[in-house]
């Protein structure tokens, strides 16, 4: 019976700290009335695809790699594959390819150097990793799971690998445009009708650099913005994406480890793509927003040429 | 139902948000509730999840079976049906919060400055009935309305970096407690020995958005008596129906 627990039991190891690595999933739905952020992966794009080149459900747990890897010891024979931002990843020493599936033994080391695109790297395996999963997720976030971030010394379990089963030649060419777009997709927000009109024009001509105060929660931007007149709400949610401005002028675009509720303007909404590809980026980056051509505004056209 | 003259507006492509006037009142409040109540016993088909906040509430839907303009369409329907029933029973909760020195970091600080005696402060403070509007900003924050005006004080010039898991504040026309560890702005004027979120409970927290909240003072000795029984997950949340 022992033998066969430690067989079930595979891991990897982590053999060096990182800025931020922690294991994702497509977040924790369903508990945002109890205060509890939704989280999951920053770039949801990058992780899917890591699932779908291992043909593992989408959902599956993956380990995001925040700008500087940590050094990865594989303990038992899996099979992985790295999306999103090229880290320059090396495996036993050796460069290895983004998008491209590979199979591991015992002691296989995997590491990463240099950031050479984007910000957020997910490392999926075969079968997603094993660890806590708390209120239907396994996405790690301070105070709903024992542990917020992975470190060094950290031993985590991952889905036992039969070999003979898989055979894999999956790869996959991303757009570089994913990490390196200046026009980010958004919709109206909530309070959108309080900006005048010279302020919308200045909101979608404006290119906006990201600040250093850009993590998990949310991305600040370092341009000062004309502040509103009435910028305050009654407390009201927010949720990834979530553009707000602050009584200075300062806007904040709330990220996946956003608070449920927020109490400024929500002036626009980014879409889940947008999302995505904020997520790649980092202090210092430019972009733009882009107001998505809305079915309320065909419908306004095709009522139009009723008239 | 039908009280309020509400406001549909998209949230991104994956929630309808309704607003009700721009006020903080107990009627709001309640008529928030019935509308959610209604919502998840007749929409349950396509709506995700619902959240409550002060004067709105929003309506999470699954974009794969419905589309925003029908999400619209369904809940300006339901709130049109003349039911006035509350579909659940509320409850009175009954939080022991110690107003001591060792705790009540800023307690002398707002005495002074009221020119009020610490004894009224925590007689008015733990007298109050509080209406849990909702719980959001950390797992487990409730916000609750309903403060004494005369124990409004406004925010610290300089927030704390650290404020510790149940600490009990005031910040303008506000009250609460800190459910876990965080910075914060809030002056602390006691700090209470429950839990106010538990991962392996479902639900995570004991109240309720429409629930109320009474703080009932303690002693040092009584709070690290109920602080063993919470940490050995012995001690059940005191409660009593009301309305």
């Amino acid at each position: 019976m022992f033998h066969k627990v430690r067989y079930m039991d595979n891991n990897i190891l982590i053999l060096s700290d990182s800025l931020q690595t922690s294991v994702q999933d497509l977040g924790r739905k369903g508990y945002r009335s109890f205060g509890v952020p939704i989280s999951g992966t920053m770039d949801k794009y990058s992780a899917i695809l890591a699932n779908k080149l291992l043909n593992n459900d989408e959902d599956l747990p993956v380990l995001e790699i925040t700008m500087t890897g940590p050094k990865i010891m594989f303990e038992d024979h899996t099979l992985f594959v790295l999306t999103g931002a090229d880290l320059s990843p090396e495996l036993n020493g050796k460069p290895i390819q983004m998008n491209h599936a590979y199979s591991v033994r015992t002691s296989d080391v995997l590491s990463f150097g240099k950031m050479n695109m984007g910000v957020r790297a997910y490392l999926g395996v075969k079968g997603g990793f094993l660890t806590e999963k708390v209120m239907g997720s396994y996405s790690m976030y301070d105070g709903v799971t024992p542990k917020s971030t992975v470190k060094k010394g950290d031993r985590l379990r991952i889905a036992s690998y039969e070999s003979e089963l898989e055979i894999t030649t999956s790869k996959l060419k991303v757009k570089p445009s994913h990490f390196t777009t200046k026009k980010l997709e958004v919709t109206k927000g909530p309070e959108y009708n309080r900006l005048t009109k010279k302020q919308r024009d200045k909101l979608f001509s404006m290119t906006f650099k990201i600040d250093p105060l850009c993590n998990r929660m949310g991305y600040q931007m370092k341009n000062k913005f004309p502040p509103l007149k009435n910028n305050e709400i009654i407390t009201s949610i927010t949720i990834p994406g979530t553009v707000q401005i602050t009584p200075s002028g300062k806007l904040i675009v709330m990220m996946r480890d956003c608070p449920t509720t927020g109490g400024y303007a929500r002036i626009l909404q980014l879409t889940d793509m947008a999302i995505n590809q904020l997520a790649q980026k980092k202090e210092n980056d430019r972009f733009k927003f882009d107001l998505e051509s809305s079915f309320e505004f065909l419908g306004r056209l095709v009522s139009r040429f009723r008239d | 139902m039908n009280k309020y003259k509400l406001k549909y507006k998209p949230l991104g492509s994956i929630a309808a948000l309704v607003e009700w006037p721009k006020e903080i009142q107990e009627p709001i409040l309640k008529n928030i509730s019935i509308f959610r109540n209604k919502i998840h016993a007749d929409m349950g088909e396509y709506v995700l999840e619902t959240v409550p906040a002060y004067n709105s509430l929003t309506v999470f839907f699954d974009t794969s079976k419905i589309k925003y303009s029908g999400v619209v369409a369904d809940l300006k329907e339901i709130y049109a049906t003349k039911d006035q029933k509350l579909l659940t029973a509320y409850k009175l909760w009954k939080i022991p919060v110690c107003y001591d020195k060792k705790f009540a970091l800023d307690l002398s600080e707002i005495c002074k400055a009221k020119k009020i005696s610490r004894e009224k402060f925590i007689a008015l403070h733990s007298s109050g009935l509080y209406d849990v509007y909702f719980i959001g900003f950390l797992p487990g924050f409730l916000y609750l309305g309903g403060l004494d005006e005369k124990l409004h004080f406004k925010r610290r010039d300089k927030p704390r970096r650290e404020i510790k898991r149940g600490d009990v504040g005031i910040a303008g026309n506000q009250t609460g407690v800190y459910p876990r560890v965080s910075p914060g702005g809030w002056n602390i004027i006691g700090n209470s020995p429950l839990s106010f979120f538990d991962v392996d409970k479902f639900p995570p927290c004991f109240a309720v958005a429409g629930d109320k909240v009474q703080f009932v003072p303690i002693g040092l000795e009584e709070y690290e008596k109920i602080l063993k029984q919470v940490e050995s997950g012995n001690y059940v949340p005191q409660s009593e129906v009301y309305g």
